[in-house]
């Protein structure tokens, strides 16, 4: 841990550990894996109903 | 008996050839357009172009550490504060290209003759994975060790261990810092000009309205004049 930023996410985060998985059937993944997945889903949730800034406008006719 | 019309002569100039079908192809204001269809004002539209900006970073930081070496990392905190940016990057560029694939597969982006659009990005995705598991096994660390015996095993069961061996640092730092990176370049700046001749493919309703709107006026422009929406 070099720098400043790694030891202050080592304190939150402690990695000195195996991975933590999930098994759900022939599934195994690590916990770190199934977090970036479902934030995947999030972003795209998110990006198919968030108004995008000037899009009433632009849809309005303006340019 | 009158003559006939004299036929276009052909130019007999390849370069003059290659700059006629490059124009006829992708006249500027379709290279560069000053606007874009109403539908693209959605954030769904946006992974594309962040792929790109992450691939940027990627390019930018894997160039400094290709010319500082393959150990600067290990033993300077410039070195490290860099691998740490590249490895980041590619996180975030493959975590915006699945969003952006899950955004074209739903809206079927192959729609409308655009099927090479679709290919170069799905070869893109297919190339990106290789060339993020030869800088892993590039690292020169114990992850690497583990990464590359795991991948040799698995490699080595399909059959192409013997031209891709995973252990081999040099094979693998140049398949990583070269090869793939110049195929997934070529094929993103494939992948673009792509689009920019085909145009952003527009929602299901407005393809249909546009395809009605053309079978109703079969002297209209057609389908792809009608189906771009107004200009933003």
């Amino acid at each position: 841990m070099n720098f400043l930023g790694s030891s202050v996410l080592g304190a939150v985060f402690n990695l000195n550990h195996p991975a933590h998985t999930v098994d759900w059937s022939f599934i195994h993944m690590a916990v770190a894996n199934v977090v970036v997945i479902v934030l995947m889903l999030v972003v795209f949730v998110l990006a198919l109903l968030l108004p995008f800034p000037g899009a009433a406008h632009r849809r309005g006719g303006g340019s | 008996m009158s003559a006939a019309p004299p036929k276009p002569q052909r130019p007999s100039s390849w370069t003059v050839r290659v700059r006629e079908a490059g124009v006829a192809a992708l006249p500027p204001e379709k290279l560069l357009p000053d606007g874009q269809p109403t539908y693209v004002a959605s954030w769904i539209y946006v992974f594309g172009v962040a792929t790109i900006a992450s691939l940027v970073v990627i390019l930018i930081s894997g160039s400094i550490l290709a010319l500082k070496g393959p150990a600067w990392w290990h033993y300077t905190g410039v070195g490290h504060f860099f691998n740490s940016i590249h490895m980041w990057a590619v996180e975030l560029f493959f975590f915006v290209m699945v969003v952006h694939l899950w955004g074209k597969y739903w809206m079927a982006a192959w729609r409308g003759g655009r099927a090479r659009v679709w290919m170069t990005g799905a070869v893109t995705f297919l190339i990106a994975i290789p060339t993020a598991l030869t800088g892993y096994v590039s690292q020169q660390n114990f992850d690497a060790q583990w990464i590359s015996t795991q991948a040799k095993d698995g490699l080595n069961s399909v059959g192409v261990g013997a031209f891709f061996n995973v252990t081999n640092f040099g094979q693998m730092y140049s398949y990583h810092v070269w090869l793939l990176p110049l195929a997934i370049v070529g094929l993103v700046a494939a992948h673009v000009l792509l689009v920019r001749n085909h145009g952003v493919v527009p929602p299901f309703d407005l393809d249909k309205r546009a395809a009605a709107l053309s079978a109703a006026k079969p002297d209209a422009d057609g389908p792809a004049a009608a189906s771009t929406g107004g200009q933003s």
